[in-house]
């Protein structure tokens, strides 16, 4: 146990802590920090510029986790509809993109969404002449992106309730006079709603904060809080306000994950109540 | 039941997975305000032919009549037929009353009419007081009598039960199955069960159907399928039965030993073909009195009490497996018997079924 403690204080608590502290310090007229105590770097976190990007960010998030949990709730319905032998294999190709860097697939989106890229010749190829779309450097672009490389969490948090759900109860809806749609309404849909808020906090978590993808598919014009954060430190050179911005941030993927983590503790507390009534009764 | 009704008619129906055939032209009638048993073995095609008339498979070959209205290509939410599932298929996340009142809703019901009927349903099932409880809280009786529930207050034509009590404790399944005929005569509804226990549809069942191999293999009361079974399958899978195989004779069965074993000869079946005679264990004699046909000398090979009744297992030159009898702790009390005893047993010629083997 001590040392593990000991290691979670060294990589997280310490660093964490050093950057909560610096959110207290004055900037430097040059750079660097005046270590004095002030509150006026939250004061300018809440600026309306500044929160508007939050709100910027918080609305690119919610969007990517909107899109990213239809289609990825989609797919894993199809896998947990495919025959039992074929759902691993569906599953391998479904996280395939691991298995190469967050860095490698979102080039790759460059790549294909380029003036000149793969779309832009497909479209040429089906005979398209006029001028070529712009779909790099747009929010769409960004978005595309942030689907793309979290789509594979939606998969499996959805597939993981989906494949255990007793098919017998699909069926006793539609015994009963549901029709298919009534059916995935009533039952299936808030049977596996943990699945889906899993999933759906994870995408908006990792979203909110990602820097890289709105960097690089973004082209810079659609500032989201993760490239603000990142600016602060490298190229303003303000690492109090930084550490600020980074500080709201944790603040509300903390509240984020607390609360989806309560909701999943008393589901599965009711699940082990049901079991042990199962035992005793 | 002066003017038995038929309800549903199956009439020829098939069904196939592939190449499997699960269900082969079975035809049989179901009548109004009967409890009918479909019984077989597992794999017999009883589930299947089961979910066909919930609507859940649709027949590969064959007509479904319920009211004379051929209902086969009916999705099964827009039929009045009501399935209850072996695995009772509550919805977790609904209490016991909103389980039960699913099904009303999907009729767009008024509420007023729906909270009427669930409560009196509730009452029916004595489940009133366990109204608010979700699924996971109950215990296994109480889950089976909710699945009922749910599907009885919809007032179905027909009320199917796939294996309704066998997630039940022997104890508490002698006690529903009681329950079940009670509530069925409560409410007159037409009831189908499925089960592979043998005796839970004599007990039950006004009417049955033996199926094997997806084959219909006889279908009458109880009674009748158990005095006179149809053939050697039903014979030897309902109750417990005797054979001593042997070739068919003008009037009997002769035994390898050349032991005439009496009794009537079914159809079909010609002088010199391989049969076997039957007899239930209760209807064998241990020292039999004078007239009684067919008699043979054996060895009680072992006994079993059973407090009611002493099982004696008695070896015979007939047959390979010793004799099955059964004889009255009373009758046991006045002429006690010991294993190795030699005895005479027999049988009377009417008692004596005789099946092609």
């Amino acid at each position: 146990m001590a040392p593990a403690l000991a290691w979670l204080a060294a990589l997280m608590v310490v660093p964490c802590g050093l950057v909560l502290a610096l959110a207290f310090f004055r900037r430097g007229i040059y750079g660097g920090i005046e270590y004095t105590f002030t509150l006026e770097n939250f004061g300018l976190a809440f600026d309306p510029l500044y929160a508007g990007i939050f709100l910027n960010s918080a609305r690119i998030a919610g969007t990517a986790t909107l899109i990213a949990v239809v289609i990825g709730y989609a797919a894993a319905y199809a896998i947990a509809a495919a025959p039992r032998r074929l759902q691993p294999v569906f599953l391998f190709f479904a996280v395939l993109p691991f298995w190469s860097n967050y860095l490698i697939r979102t080039y790759a989106w460059i790549v294909l969404l380029n003036r000149e890229g793969l779309l832009t010749q497909l479209l040429r190829w089906f005979g398209y002449e006029g001028e070529p779309p712009s779909l790099l450097y747009t929010e769409g672009a960004v978005i595309t992106g942030l689907v793309y490389n979290y789509l594979p969490f939606v998969i499996l948090a959805c597939y993981a309730p989906l494949a255990r759900l007793n098919p017998e109860l699909g069926e006793a809806s539609r015994d009963l006079g549901a029709s298919a749609m009534t059916t995935f309404r009533r039952v299936i849909l808030p049977l596996t709603l943990p699945g889906i808020a899993a999933g759906a906090v994870f995408v908006f978590v990792l979203s909110i904060g990602n820097f890289v993808t709105p960097a690089l598919l973004g082209g810079g014009r659609f500032q989201m809080i993760g490239n603000l954060v990142y600016d602060q430190f490298l190229t303003a050179n303000d690492w109090p306000f930084g550490a600020a911005l980074s500080m709201a941030l944790i603040a509300i993927m903390m509240l984020l994950l607390t609360v989806q983590a309560m909701a999943a503790e008393r589901a599965s507390g009711r699940a082990r109540t049901a079991e042990g009534d199962a035992a005793h009764g | 039941m002066s003017d038995p009704k038929t309800l549903l008619s199956i009439d020829n129906v098939s069904k196939n997975f592939g190449s499997v055939v699960a269900v082969d032209g079975v035809s049989l009638d179901i009548r109004e305000n009967e409890f009918f048993a479909l019984l077989g073995p597992s794999g017999c095609g009883k589930t299947t032919l089961l979910r066909v008339l919930a609507g859940f498979e649709a027949p590969s070959g064959g007509r479904l009549l319920l009211d004379g209205k051929d209902i086969a290509r009916i999705p099964p939410n827009r039929r009045p037929v009501n399935l209850m599932f072996q695995s009772y298929a509550l919805f977790p996340h609904m209490s016991v009353r909103a389980n039960i009142s699913y099904g009303l809703e999907m009729e767009k019901l008024p509420a007023a009419e729906i909270r009427g009927r669930v409560d009196e349903m509730l009452a029916t099932t004595q489940l009133s007081e366990l109204a608010d409880r979700k699924p996971e809280q109950l215990s296994g009786g109480q889950k089976q009598r909710v699945a009922l529930a749910r599907a009885l207050v919809k007032k179905p034509r027909l009320l199917l039960l796939d294996e309704p009590l066998g997630a039940l404790d022997k104890k508490l399944r002698g006690a529903m199955q009681l329950e079940l005929k009670r509530l069925q005569d409560d409410v007159g509804i037409t009831f189908v069960i499925v089960t592979h226990d043998q005796e839970e549809a004599l007990v039950m069942a006004d009417r049955m159907a033996v199926l094997k191999d997806g084959r219909l293999l006889q279908c009458d009361t109880p009674h009748e399928i158990y005095e006179h079974p149809a053939d050697r399958f039903v014979a030897d899978f309902i109750g417990v039965m005797n054979f001593c195989p042997g070739k068919a004779g003008a009037d009997g069965v002769m035994t390898t030993e050349g032991i005439l074993l009496k009794g009537t000869m079914p159809q079909g079946l010609a002088t010199g073909d391989a049969a076997v005679a039957a007899v239930r264990p209760e209807r064998i004699h241990i020292f039999p009195a004078e007239g009684i046909e067919n008699r043979t000398g054996g060895k009680v090979a072992a006994l079993a009490y059973h407090g009611l009744d002493l099982q004696l297992h008695i070896q015979t030159s007939l047959n390979d497996k010793p004799f099955l009898v059964r004889v009255t702790a009373d009758a046991a009390d006045r002429r006690p018997i010991g294993v190795g005893d030699a005895v005479e047993i027999g049988w009377s010629a009417a008692d004596t079924r005789i099946f092609k083997d």
